[in-house]
């Protein structure tokens, strides 16, 4: 951690010593500063705080919201509930690691373009089965459709450039 | 032109997937490049509704030219130019466009309570809820009743909890009222998890106001000063509008301090849930709010005794919340009066999957299911065949075609061994595995346990390891003995909820469909052909014309043949995706 990364982490250490004290409202700030929860960071919490690493650990893991490794600069979510699984959702999900060449047990592409994501549902159950890129949901999705798009380079809400 | 123009547009999640956003836009656009002059573009009004519940068909757009509504389905921005011409303008409603009578019938059939107002105010104009009446409900008793006669009318009313379980609302909230304590809190549960279900989502996107307003009820009535709504990350277009609802109605005076003008001080705060879904059970919900892990507690102390910090706290679900201002305005009687003996009320379902109407319904407690898959659904889409219906998600069970004239209440769902949930309704045909369902729904809950309990936390892990093997072929004589043991085991012994009715789907789906494991089992066959290991894809000679679709659509180049010739497909290297399944016009690919 350079010196920005630890004045950053200062200002959400002052705010949690400074509210009730809950680890979860600390973890999304801290998300919020990096973009994910960086080891470090929570090594640096403890010592600041006294308060065991474990605990911050312990919370950071239980909740999906919360990323201990770096994330893509676009995020995909394919939607695995019920209803996307029966429309084929998993054929899409098979697609998309193989289109972009996701190391296996990896979610993140090597080159930090993508990080692929799945979730319980996204409740558009009724445009099934749905791919969310970034914050733009696609209905009705099959992997033909998705192949084209993720070619195209240019899918509704996709970035290409630097500004995420 | 007289009499004003009004534009609705469907915005919920679906019709801005669809493409809503873009026809907001293209009516703005349109209107102002049509140069229609200043005193009708002040009475043109595009505005934004939420989900009308109908959302296969989106984008709906509402035309209403002088107090006539014209209904169009399936609108594209580049269709807008040619209602505003002909229809606006031209006063002659695009016929082809219209919504058919399938879709009249399909609201013609519902009762609608908590969706009443949902698709008909804007979300996030407070003066459009005012209007329908919106609020009066809470300044009514706060100027008139106690709070226990508060309790008092819900009791009567006989309204029972949406959120799963069905516990009767009022008679929580009087455990929590009487306790001896300084603070009370209540919190609406928003965080649903149920894949499948998307109620709590529509109501809240769709009519905020409702919910903040049963809230504040339900606040008076057990005498807390603060409330929580605890909402999933993943619906950020409902926490935009909540809090843009919760900003507006404090800036009213119906939230914060003398609310109403009364001497009753209550205000709202929102907590985005970090994704798991063991916190939508109670105590696992509260020790999120902590800051915690999610992880839930024995009962007793319940909630409404030692909840929040310790102290009593009342859960409520979004759509149990939503129902109250109703009900306060047409009273108890009124409400008790729809529903069926033991389950008072309507119940918004989610209808999904293989069914042609998919979208939100909400029906009188009692409806039979058929009338529901049938009537409000227009039936299995693609000319299929019913299998089953999934009802109550992950907690829930799969309900086959011998029990379709079931009226849909909390009893009897819980009879045939489902449940109610939160009200998804996944509808499955003959190409569905219920095996595949199953096993879809243990790696959902295995993923989920929270680990705190031996019997969820090994039990889902061995249940899934078995179906797993049961899919892959590899399935033993016995297993369908060992599932129902364990599922047992692990139903009786988990600590909460989620284990407690984590191999409901396991043991619906034996009960009602065993040959289906047996085939996979015993005979290796997968009769709906749907799991991997055991079909086979091939080419029928005489239907294929050779035009390479499936050839250029397989990822693995397991396809060859010349063009116009037969193709044929190299088993050893088919990975079975399915792809060439998908793209044949011909019918030729086949499965089994």
């Amino acid at each position: 951690m350079d010196d920005s990364d630890k004045s950053k982490l200062e200002a959400v250490y002052q705010k949690f010593a400074g509210s009730d004290g809950n680890v979860i409202s600390l973890l999304q700030d801290m998300q919020e500063v990096f973009g994910y929860i960086p080891e470090d960071a929570l090594y640096w919490i403890s010592d600041k705080t006294n308060i065991p690493v474990s605990r911050f650990f312990g919370v950071a893991t239980f909740y999906k919201q919360f990323y201990l490794k770096p994330r893509g600069k676009n995020i995909i979510t394919a939607c695995c509930g019920t209803a996307c699984h029966v429309k084929g959702s998993h054929r899409i999900i098979q697609l998309l690691k193989t289109e972009l060449k996701l190391v296996p047990g990896e979610f993140t592409t090597t080159d930090g373009m993508f990080t692929l994501d799945s979730v319980a549902c996204v409740g558009a159950c009724s445009i099934a089965p749905v791919v969310i890129v970034n914050d733009n949901v696609h209905g009705k999705m099959t992997p033909d459709k998705m192949s084209k798009e993720l070619k195209s380079g240019n899918w509704r809400g996709m970035s290409t450039g630097d500004e995420r | 032109m007289s009499g004003g123009v009004k534009i609705n547009v469907c915005m919920g999640t679906g019709g801005i997937a669809a493409g809503g956003t873009e026809v907001v836009d293209a009516f703005r656009a349109g209107f102002e490049a049509a140069g229609i002059d200043a005193s009708v573009e002040k009475n043109c009004l595009v505005h934004q509704v939420g989900c009308r519940g109908f959302c296969a068909r989106d984008v709906l757009v509402d035309v209403t030219i002088g107090g006539d509504v014209t209904t169009y389905q399936y609108i594209k921005p580049d269709m807008v130019p040619r209602i505003i011409e002909e229809h606006v303008k031209g006063g002659a409603p695009i016929e082809q466009w219209i919504v058919g009578q399938d879709y009249h019938d399909f609201h013609s059939r519902q009762v609608k309570v908590v969706l009443a107002d949902c698709g008909h105010i804007d979300p996030e104009n407070i003066d459009e809820y005012i209007a329908a009446d919106g609020y009066k409900a809470i300044a009514g008793v706060l100027k008139e009743m106690q709070p226990a006669e508060v309790i008092d009318v819900v009791k009567r009313s006989g309204l029972r909890g949406r959120g799963g379980a069905g516990f009767p609302t009022g008679v929580k909230w009087e455990f929590c009222a009487a306790n001896e304590a300084d603070r009370r809190y209540i919190i609406c549960n928003a965080d649903e998890g149920d894949p499948g279900a998307f109620m709590d989502r529509s109501v809240i996107e769709g009519n905020p106001h409702a919910v903040i307003e049963g809230m504040t009820l339900g606040a008076y009535a057990i005498g807390s000063v603060t409330g929580y709504v605890y909402i999933r990350a993943e619906y950020p277009l409902a926490v935009e509008r909540l809090k843009k609802a919760l900003a507006d109605a404090r800036a009213r005076g119906f939230l914060g301090k003398k609310i109403h003008g009364s001497n009753f001080d209550f205000d709202i705060k929102i907590k985005l849930g970090a994704g798991a879904f063991v916190c939508g059970e109670e105590t696992a919900l509260i020790a999120s709010i902590e800051g915690e892990r999610g992880m839930p507690r024995a009962k007793p102390p319940f909630p409404a005794n030692k909840g929040l910090w310790g102290k009593p706290t009342i859960i409520n679900n979004v759509e149990t919340l939503a129902n109250l201002p109703y009900i306060f305005r047409k009273g108890a009687e009124w409400f008790s009066s729809l529903g069926s003996e033991k389950s008072k009320g309507t119940k918004v379902f989610a209808l999904t999957g293989k069914i042609k109407n998919t979208g939100l319904t909400e029906v009188p407690m009692g409806m039979p299911l058929r009338e529901i898959i049938y009537d409000i659904g227009g039936g299995i889409e693609g000319g299929l065949r019913f299998k089953a219906v999934q009802t109550g998600g992950p907690s829930g069970g799969c309900i086959p075609e011998e029990h379709i004239d079931l009226p849909v209440d909390y009893e009897n769902l819980a009879k045939i061994g489902s449940m109610m949930g939160s009200g998804g309704m996944v509808v499955l045909d003959e190409t569905d595995c219920m095996v595949n369902i199953a096993k879809f729904f243990l790696e959902f809950t295995q993923s989920e346990s929270c680990g705190k309990c031996v019997p969820c936390r090994i039990g889902t892990k061995r249940l899934l390891e078995i179906l797993t093997r049961i899919t892959e072929g590899n399935g033993r004589p016995g297993d369908i003995e060992l599932l129902m043991e364990l599922a047992s085991d692990v139903k009786d012994a988990s600590l909460c909820g989620l284990g407690m009715s984590a191999p409901n789907p396991v043991l619906s789906t034996i009960r009602y469909f065993r040959h289906e494991y047996e085939a996979h089992i015993n005979e290796k066959r997968c009769p709906s052909a749907v799991c991997r290991a055991l079909i086979t894809f091939g080419i029928i000679e005489k239907n294929c014309t050779g035009c390479g679709a499936c050839r250029r659509a397989c990822p693995v180049e397991a396809i060859a043949g010349e063009k116009k010739k037969p193709h044929v497909i190299d088993q050893s290297k088919c990975v079975k995706c399915g792809s060439c399944f998908d793209v044949c016009k011909f019918k030729a690919v086949f499965k089994e």
